[in-house]
């Protein structure tokens, strides 16, 4: 196995009240058949052997399904592989003796609890405010009673797919949650499941992603390249025409929804 | 519990296929009015927990729900890739709730409790039409209807899909409907919270202690019931399939108060995964086993054809030894005996690889018959995956393959209705032993977090509440000495393992790699007796070596060092549970396999006389042997048999 050299450059934030820094560290013997995080493992095993406190990051499930994972890595979301968290991040992409920066992400509804740790939680109020089909357990009608066409199914789970990591957030220069905000509204603006709750849900997603801080879309782009699940802008243009659709329509002028969001 | 008790599962009387309906049709009900006047702490948000608490929020309980993550849809449940089994017979392949019963059984290797299986069975079918009317993607036909797949152990096509990403979209439609409560104020959501202990008080689980990772905060939580449904503790190997949170810690805390661990030994070792390639891996990455429905598994018939292109081989110089040796079930056969044949035919020296740690799983024939695209259709991101880790490409090589550990069969006791020995304390999902006994099939274990959460929580809680109405009205404070006292022993342990970190010169992660080797190597997939109770000795070492000599860096604050520390400190001594519960069962049985327990051919042998029971454990201390009590496993619809695949 090859062996290599690496330079880091990290963010160090003690809390969020604190500024945080940079700090530079340099490891030898880095395997290229690594992962990024296992990199950083070494790191941290070595800093705690110093006596230092070690660099705070989150992964989970390493293997990018979970979403946990969320470094900026020498200026993007996830490191310079297209499709890959950075939990799917391998050495030998990166050349010996490089330098590496690592930030968290960056984004006011982001802040960092400590390093590169932030406090996602702006995304799950998002789905709490309408990213479901509102039934409850209990006896429902025979799966196959309800049939879904294969092309429409098969859209519904490549919007489904979001990981919900926040990427689209961190590599937005507006820092907009509108990439994720769609997929969701898009999954279930598809599917039969979703029609009843249908505009309802476009308003009220799209009001809370404005109230958590989230910039506005000005279709950049930048999202769609950095998500690892591929997940396609055009879905942010199905979240703004479900939008504009419930805004206008006779119940929502009746005043049901807040329709001040603007999308 | 100084002698030994003889535990009993609660099932309702009658013929099998009415227990369940007999459970509901006398339980204990709460009238819709009085259940917003009771609380339950669900601790875990995968699919167990998630549907536990959204279902128990629907019925108008208060909930507090726990996870350790910053969002409840972060559970590890949302690795799950291949699917969710369920009794639907859409295929119109002779399917039906007692065969989808039979073969769990079968497949558990006769080590499970029939009453609850044949729940889990019955429930299969409504969890599909649960998820469909959440909105849940699964894959499907051109006519618009459900598609369906095989797995391991079964004979028919009864797992349900969403490409290779089925636990994570089975996990969101959970997530969504807890958030669903979370808008409506029924459920109030604690993340970045861990579980450090239950409360007792008068002889009922009335609250836990937990730690809030961000802060360190120690915080103090009251409720009425508490069910804990925290996965398992597959990560007791260091290395293993399972996420890098994943830990014992809520349950053996549970277990220290009093709780019942059954079934330790009972481990998963699954056949297709990414073979180890060094000593800087933190955790193993799964190939799903729906892989198995079109790549065949082999290996060369000639020692010196290993290091070879495997192009190179010739079709007569492979040997495709699953297929050769279990013609019915072919590729196909349950996750222990494929494991354990792979695992043979490399102790013979046949394995591929740098390591010779591995075997081919091959897609050539698949890809030469139904074309590129079709392959790339059903496992294209199983394939990415692959390619993206060894930087090899499936389409074009074989996979190399090995088993590793990824689920754990066993876990607290619990009855028919969930709850573990202590009052008010229920455990779901695969933080139980339940319904697997000693291997569990593929696609079950969502089938069974479903199960527990939509379909069993929801009466046996309100059965719970229902018969202890009057004494849970009266509300405990958290202000209560049995909380004063649980939090101060929970702070001082950390306390302590601050202080003491400072002087040894062991880090967790070190201590941790070498307790895994030894768990891997000796309650992994064969063990002896010798071998056994070396592994006692040496975690013994190890635990000597945590207490004296662990050296930890970082605050009370977010600290990932300490939180592996703590959780070391459980698994060190799960680890010696393992053992010992290994030692104890003088048998072969699913993926507990005794060397010195086997068939002429090598398969596993069972000693029916003597061990049919669960083996539920009783903490005594630290250090100290844990009592054994037992459950006895009565089999009054099947007959247990040799469990053959061939």
């Amino acid at each position: 196995m090859k062996k290599m050299r690496v330079r880091l450059k990290i963010w160090r934030q003690e809390s969020p009240q604190v500024k945080g820094h940079f700090e530079e560290y340099s490891l030898n013997d880095i395997l290229t058949d690594m992962s990024f995080l296992e990199m950083l493992d070494v790191l941290n095993e070595t800093l705690t052997k110093e006596g230092k406190r070690p660099v705070e990051f989150e992964s989970d499930c390493r293997e990018g399904i979970c979403g946990t994972c969320s470094l900026m890595v020498s200026g993007q979301a996830h490191g310079p592989v297209l499709g890959a968290t950075t939990c799917q991040l391998y050495m030998r992409t990166f050349d010996d003796n490089e330098l590496i920066s690592i930030e968290p992400w960056r984004a006011k509804a982001f802040p960092v609890i400590r390093d590169l740790v932030t406090d996602r939680r702006a995304l799950d109020r998002i789905i709490a405010a309408g990213g479901y089909v509102s039934v409850k357990a209990g006896p429902h009608a025979d799966a196959n009673a309800m049939l879904v066409p294969k092309d429409l199914s098969d859209r519904a789970m490549d919007a489904a797919a979001c990981i919900g990591c926040g990427a689209c957030v961190a590599a937005c220069p507006n820092a907009s949650a509108s990439l994720f905000t769609s997929a969701k509204i898009t999954q279930l603006a598809l599917l039969p499941q979703g029609q009843p709750e249908r505009k309802r849900r476009a308003i009220n997603m799209v009001a809370q992603m404005d109230k958590e801080l989230f910039g506005s879309c000005s279709n950049l782009g930048e999202c769609e390249a950095a998500c690892p699940k591929r997940i396609s802008i055009q879905n942010i243009a199905i979240m703004k025409q479900e939008y504009m659709k419930a805004a206008l329509a006779a119940d929502f002028r009746a005043g049901m929804g807040s329709a001040d969001g603007g999308a | 519990m100084s002698e030994p008790i003889t535990l009993k599962s609660g099932a309702p009387d009658g013929p099998l296929v009415n227990k369940w309906d007999n459970y509901k049709a006398n339980m204990k009900l709460v009238n819709p009015a009085n259940k917003r006047k009771y609380s339950v702490i669900v601790v875990g948000t995968g699919l167990a927990g998630a549907s536990a608490a959204a279902s128990l929020a629907e019925l108008g309980y208060n909930v507090k729900s726990f996870c350790t993550h910053d969002s409840a849809r972060r559970a590890h449940s949302i690795a799950a890739q291949g699917g969710i089994n369920a009794a639907k017979g859409y295929p119109n392949d002779a399917d039906s709730t007692w065969r989808l019963f039979y073969d769990t059984i079968k497949g558990g290797d006769y080590r499970a409790r029939e009453s609850n299986v044949y729940r889990l069975a019955q429930n299969s079918t409504s969890i599909i039409d649960q998820c469909v009317a959440q909105g849940v993607p699964f894959a499907r036909e051109y006519s618009g209807e459900l598609a369906n797949r095989s797995f391991g152990g079964s004979q028919v096509s009864r797992t349900f899909y969403a490409r290779g990403q089925t636990g994570q979209q089975l996990l969101l439609g959970a997530y969504s409907s807890l958030m669903k409560e979370v808008a409506k104020g029924k459920v109030e959501l604690f993340p970045y919270r861990e579980m450090l202990d239950v409360v007792m008080v008068d002889g009922k689980a009335r609250g836990i202690i937990t730690r809030n990772l961000t802060t360190g905060e120690i915080e103090r939580h009251s409720a009425d019931v508490v069910i804990l449904a925290t996965g398992g503790y597959g990560r007791v190997y260091f290395l293993s399939t399972n996420a890098m949170n994943c830990n014992v810690t809520a349950i053996w805390r549970a277990h220290k108060r009093g709780a019942l661990f059954a079934n330790p030994c009972y481990v998963q070792i699954h056949p297709t995964c990414i073979p180890v390639s060094g000593s800087h891996q933190a955790k193993l990455t799964l190939m799903s086993e729906s892989l198995r429905n079109d790549g065949r598994v082999w290996v060369p018939k000639n020692k010196a054809d290993c290091k070879k292109d495997p192009a190179s081989i010739a079709e007569d110089d492979r040997d495709y030894f699953l297929e050769r040796k279990y013609p019915s079930f072919g590729n196909l056969v349950p996750r222990d005996v494929a494991s354990r044949n792979a695992k043979e035919v490399c102790d013979e020296g046949r394995g591929v690889g740098e390591s010779g740690l591995a075997v081919y799983l091959d897609f050539r024939d698949a890809i030469k018959r139904d074309g590129e695209s079709v392959v790339r259709e059903k496992y294209g991101n199983l394939f990415d995956m692959y390619h993206e880790i060894t930087n090899e490409s499936p389409y074009k090589n074989p996979m190399r393959i090995y088993p590793a550990v990824h689920y754990t069969m066993g876990g607290l006791w619990v009855d028919y209705s969930l709850m573990t020995n202590l009052q008010g304390l229920f455990c779901a999902g695969e933080a139980n032993f339940s319904d697997h006994g000693a291997n569990r099939l593929g696609a079950s274990a969502l089938m069974q977090g479903l199960s527990d959460g939509y379909f069993v929580l929801p009466y046996t809680v309100t059965n719970y509440i229902g018969t202890h109405a009057q004494e849970l009205l009266k509300k405990v404070d958290t202000s209560h000495t049995a909380f004063e006292q649980a939090e101060k022993e929970v702070r001082d342990g950390i306390k302590n393992l601050l202080n003491r970190g400072k002087n040894g010169k062991r880090t967790p992660t070190e201590i941790y790699r070498d307790l895994g080797i030894v768990v891997w190597e000796k309650v992994g997939m064969a063990r002896d007796e010798k071998g056994l109770k070396e592994a006692v000795e040496q975690i013994k070492v190890l635990q000597k070596d945590f207490d004296t000599n662990l050296q930890l860096s970082g605050d009370e604050h977010l600290n990932s060092n300490l939180e592996m520390a703590g959780r070391l400190a459980d698994f060190l001594e799960l680890g010696a549970l393992m053992a010992q519960d290994a030692l104890n069962r003088h048998e072969s049985c699913g993926g507990h396999f005794r060397v010195e327990s086997q068939h002429p051919d090598g398969e596993a042998k069972r000693d029916d006389a003597n061990y049919s029971y669960v083996a539920a454990w009783e903490y005594k201390g630290t250090g100290q042997l844990a009592a054994l009590h037992k459950e006895q496993l009565i089999f009054e619809n099947v007959k247990p048999s040799v469990r053959s695949y061939k």
